[in-house]
């Protein structure tokens, strides 16, 4: 597992550049996280531009016309850009009538809360900002923030239609809040992990290896969280909250300029989001249909091939996830918008049962329907893996795999306590039985203690 | 006595509900242009919709007891602009009533294939803007595609997009260019399979249809009471058409025409037009049923262009030449209702013998469509007023005149 960037390689960077930091260093520390911040930053804001001008392209083809052809060549590349542009140059109007702070602060809760959660979500093999070992919990609880900024924005524009948008946010909140968490638990307890980095590696492999066609329950659950994640990000057919033939436009009616633009930075950072979170639990993450790196070797061969690698397994995640969000803009100018009680029914009367039911299936195909059977179900995953689901494990699990064999072989071997030529700790726990049962001798707490390590 | 927190008086005063007065309009999305509706809903419920109108007002009415017959034409065009052709058309058969005058057998042919075939562009806009009141763009762009090569025969005819002033009294200010014809034919093949794609993005999409069916039921007494009109009428299952049930001298124009009034009746559409088919969950008289009552009538109005072609082929001599400025009217009165493709659209006339009318005014079939705004809209939600406004397809230019 490598990194994008680390505290041992921006070390180095410092290094060449003359500046000699200690590793543990509160400014490299600051400095690592700050770099993290600005690459998603940098990421996430150009994806949401790429997105809007994909918004536009798709719906153009869809609809039978061009969409933008002017700015920045044939394909209108920068109108994302030239609308930014205009936006930052328009007057930032705020209603006498609205809460002032409030009024000004919600579209930051709602960029800050999309952008937030990219720090949990993995682009490749350990490319992450950081890792955290409940990234999966990270990501919805975060996600789950976006909504506030939306609330807080009806709430405080001191208009009646922004009212009612806010009410129909928090109606929608509520019903696809359930089913979209019983959805995203069923990868994960497959998994038996909520770091996303482990999910994502254990379905390395040929793409029978992806979570997706594990069995025909996580086959189910994907469309069911496909449909509340489009929910979630507040997009047609779901985008009450705005549904700008009713309300006018919604929670943003009295929004203008870069403020507007922030709520659809979220917006269109949140629909990346839901798809990457939806090709990790669900299509392999940065894994290819063929394990073409595995095959090569290069990708635990470390060094620059590694690296080409993991920019691969980049470009596979980024492609999938921008799949998913062309699904949804496809989604978007097919279909009418459903009423806010057709919703609620959806959500709740729907979904939720058949999240439960995929739950329960997936729980009994993974305990072979609760002990009928001897041991899992038949799953294409055994087809053509090529390592080892049960390879994988959490980092901590990991050690403390290493310290209780470490410790098992310590026990069971010892090491000469007496004397000096050997006082290197053995990290691996790889000692050979035959020297070790030859020595013979039992080893000290103080060499067991540095076995841990 | 005093009040404690265990009181129910207390916690009934907690969670009262007041009654929120909302005004949709005049400048909202999905109002049509400049209607505006006062909304008083206790949450997101209705529990009244009272339209107010006015806003596009024109004094086209005075206007007309200040021009001749023929000057005002092109303030007929402004009326419902989105059906100009069929609004000449209204005021040129009036004219033409009260003066006795009849056009040429190739000018008939040519009224109707004029006014069906802005019919069919006045319902694709119809079908358009329905698909964006209820958040789907792309229909409206598909059924402008179609309605652009209308609007470019008429542009070829007449030299107007939209406001064409092309049908007069006493004929057309031209007759049909050379090669007219067949372009007209090609566009006609053309729009046939495109209905189907109609069909699928709106009339039998699932999400279309839960969010129309049974929305806005309007009883046939209700509707005859109202007196509304036009596809607002026979979506409730009433079986009248004006180009079948009118005035004498309007129906004059479709005498040999082979066509079907679209109404349910006995549980069916007409035969061989119920496709797709009717939904189990539509109720007689809901949005999706107006809708769908347009939409068959593209379908026979194609019908109805075709054989008006044939007949404008065989026909001979002019169509008519429209009548001299100064053409006095007989003293007298006259009335027509025409059937436009929103309803009944009246006309009344009176002259004092003069060019210029006495008085004139307009029957509007929009207005009278609007007026069951507030009794289907009592008890709907929010999100369905804009389905019930937009399956009346109001014009604002024609209620407020």
């Amino acid at each position: 597992m490598a990194e994008l960037i680390n505290l041992q390689i921006l070390n180095r960077l410092l290094g060449w550049a003359g500046v000699d930091l200690p590793p543990s260093h509160l400014a490299g520390a600051v400095l690592a996280a700050l770099v993290h911040g600005v690459i998603l930053l940098g990421i996430v804001a150009v994806a949401a531009m790429f997105f809007i001008w994909a918004e536009r392209k798709v719906a153009g083809r869809i609809q039978d016309r061009l969409g933008p052809t002017r700015v920045g060549g044939r394909f209108g590349w920068l109108q994302a850009l030239a609308d930014g542009i205009k936006l930052l140059s328009k007057e930032d109007v705020r209603p006498r009538e609205a809460d002032a702070l409030l009024f000004r602060c919600a579209p930051y809760v709602s960029f800050a809360a999309s952008f937030t959660a990219y720090l949990a979500l993995p682009f490749s093999d350990g490319w992450v900002a950081q890792h955290i070992n409940s990234a999966v919990f990270f990501i919805l609880a975060v996600l789950g923030l976006e909504v506030f900024g939306v609330i807080l924005a009806g709430y405080a524009s001191g208009s009646k239609w922004s009212l009612f948008g806010a009410m129909r946010e928090s109606a929608q909140v509520v019903s696809y809040e359930v089913p979209l968490g019983l959805c995203v638990v069923v990868p994960v307890f497959i998994c038996g992990t909520m770091n996303l980095v482990t999910i994502g590696n254990m379905q390395t492999g040929w793409l029978t290896n992806w979570l997706v066609f594990h069995d025909p329950f996580t086959f189910a659950v994907f469309w069911v969280y496909f449909t509340c994640a489009i929910a979630s990000v507040n997009r047609a057919p779901f985008d009450l909250a705005e549904a700008e033939s009713e309300l006018v436009a919604g929670f943003h009616t009295e929004y203008s300029g870069m403020r507007w633009c922030y709520f659809f930075m979220a917006e269109y950072g949140s629909m990346l989001l839901v798809s990457g979170l939806a090709t990790i639990l669900f299509f392999g993450g940065w894994h290819g249909p063929v394990p073409v790196f595995d095959m090569l070797g290069w990708s635990s061969m470390g060094g620059v091939l590694q690296y080409v690698a993991e920019l691969a397994g980049a470009a596979n995640f980024l492609i999938k996830a921008v799949v998913g969000v062309t699904v949804m803009i496809w989604v978007r100018w097919t279909l009418p918008r459903l009423r806010i009680d057709q919703v609620m029914t959806t959500c709740l009367k729907y979904c939720t049962p058949l999240a439960a039911v995929c739950f329960l299936g997936a729980l009994g195909w993974q305990t072979g329907m609760f002990g009928l059977a001897a041991g899992p179900l038949w799953s294409p995953n055994q087809l053509m893996a090529v390592k080892q689901r049960g390879e994988y494990r959490e980092s901590w699990v990991l050690k403390a795999e290493a310290a209780a064999a470490a410790e098992g072989s310590a026990a069971q071997a010892g090491r000469p306590a007496a004397s000096g030529d050997r006082d290197e700790p053995d990290v691996s726990g790889e000692t050979e039985p035959a020297r070790s049962s030859a020595t013979g001798a039992v080893g000290s707490p103080l060499s067991r203690k540095g076995g841990v390590g | 006595m005093a009040s404690h927190l265990g009181d129910p008086r207390v916690v009934e005063f907690d969670v009262r509900t007041d009654e929120m007065l909302i005004n949709m309009g005049p400048q909202h999305p999905s109002t049509h242009g400049v209607l505006r509706l006062a909304l008083r809903t206790d949450g997101e419920i209705v529990s009244e919709a009272t339209p107010h109108i006015g806003y596009l007002h024109r004094c086209a009415e005075k206007i007309g007891e200040n021009l001749s017959h023929r000057q005002y034409i092109p303030y007929t065009d402004r009326m419902d602009y989105l059906a100009a052709m069929n609004m000449n058309l209204g005021w040129a058969l009036v004219v033409e009533k009260l003066l006795k005058h009849e056009v040429p057998e190739r000018g008939r042919h040519l009224r109707v294939l004029m006014a069906e075939l802005n019919r069919i562009a006045s319902h694709l806009v119809a079908m358009g803007t329905y698909g964006l009141d209820l958040g789907s763009f792309t229909p409206f762009l598909y059924a402008f595609r179609e309605r652009e090569r209308i609007l470019d025969l008429f542009e070829e005819v007449c030299g107007a997009r939209l406001t064409y002033s092309y049908i007069t009294p006493g004929g057309a200010t031209g007759d049909l260019t050379e090669g007219w014809l067949e372009k007209c034919e090609a566009f006609l093949d053309q729009l046939a399979p495109v209905i189907e794609e109609y069909h699928t993005l709106l009339t039998s999409n699932a999400v279309f249809i839960r969010r129309t069916a049974g929305i806005g039921v309007l009883s046939a007494e209700m509707a005859i009471d109202y007196g509304t009109s036009g596809p607002v009428l026979r979506g409730s299952g009433v079986d009248y058409d004006l180009r079948r049930d009118g005035d004498p001298w309007y129906t004059g124009l479709y005498r040999d025409y082979k066509y079907e009034v679209i109404v349910q009746k006995d549980g069916h559409y007409p035969k061989d037009r119920d496709y797709p088919p009717v939904p189990a969950e539509a109720v007689l008289g809901d949005s999706w049923h107006r809708f769908y009552v347009r939409m068959l009538e593209v379908v026979q109005s194609v019908e109805l262009v075709r054989q008006a072609m044939e007949r404008y082929r065989a026909a001979k001599g002019d169509c008519g030449a429209p009548l001299k400025l100064t053409q006095r009217l007989p003293k007298g009165e006259a009335y027509l209702e025409t059937e436009a493709p929103r309803g009944q659209m009246g006309f009344f006339l009176v002259a004092d013998g003069n060019a210029i009318p006495w008085r004139v005014r307009v029957r509007s079939s929009s207005f009278c469509n609007l007026s069951i705004t507030h009794e289907v809209c009592r008890g709907c939600l929010i999100a369905d007023v804009p389905a019930v406004i937009g399956s009346l397809d109001i014009v604002m230019g024609e209620i407020d005149r």
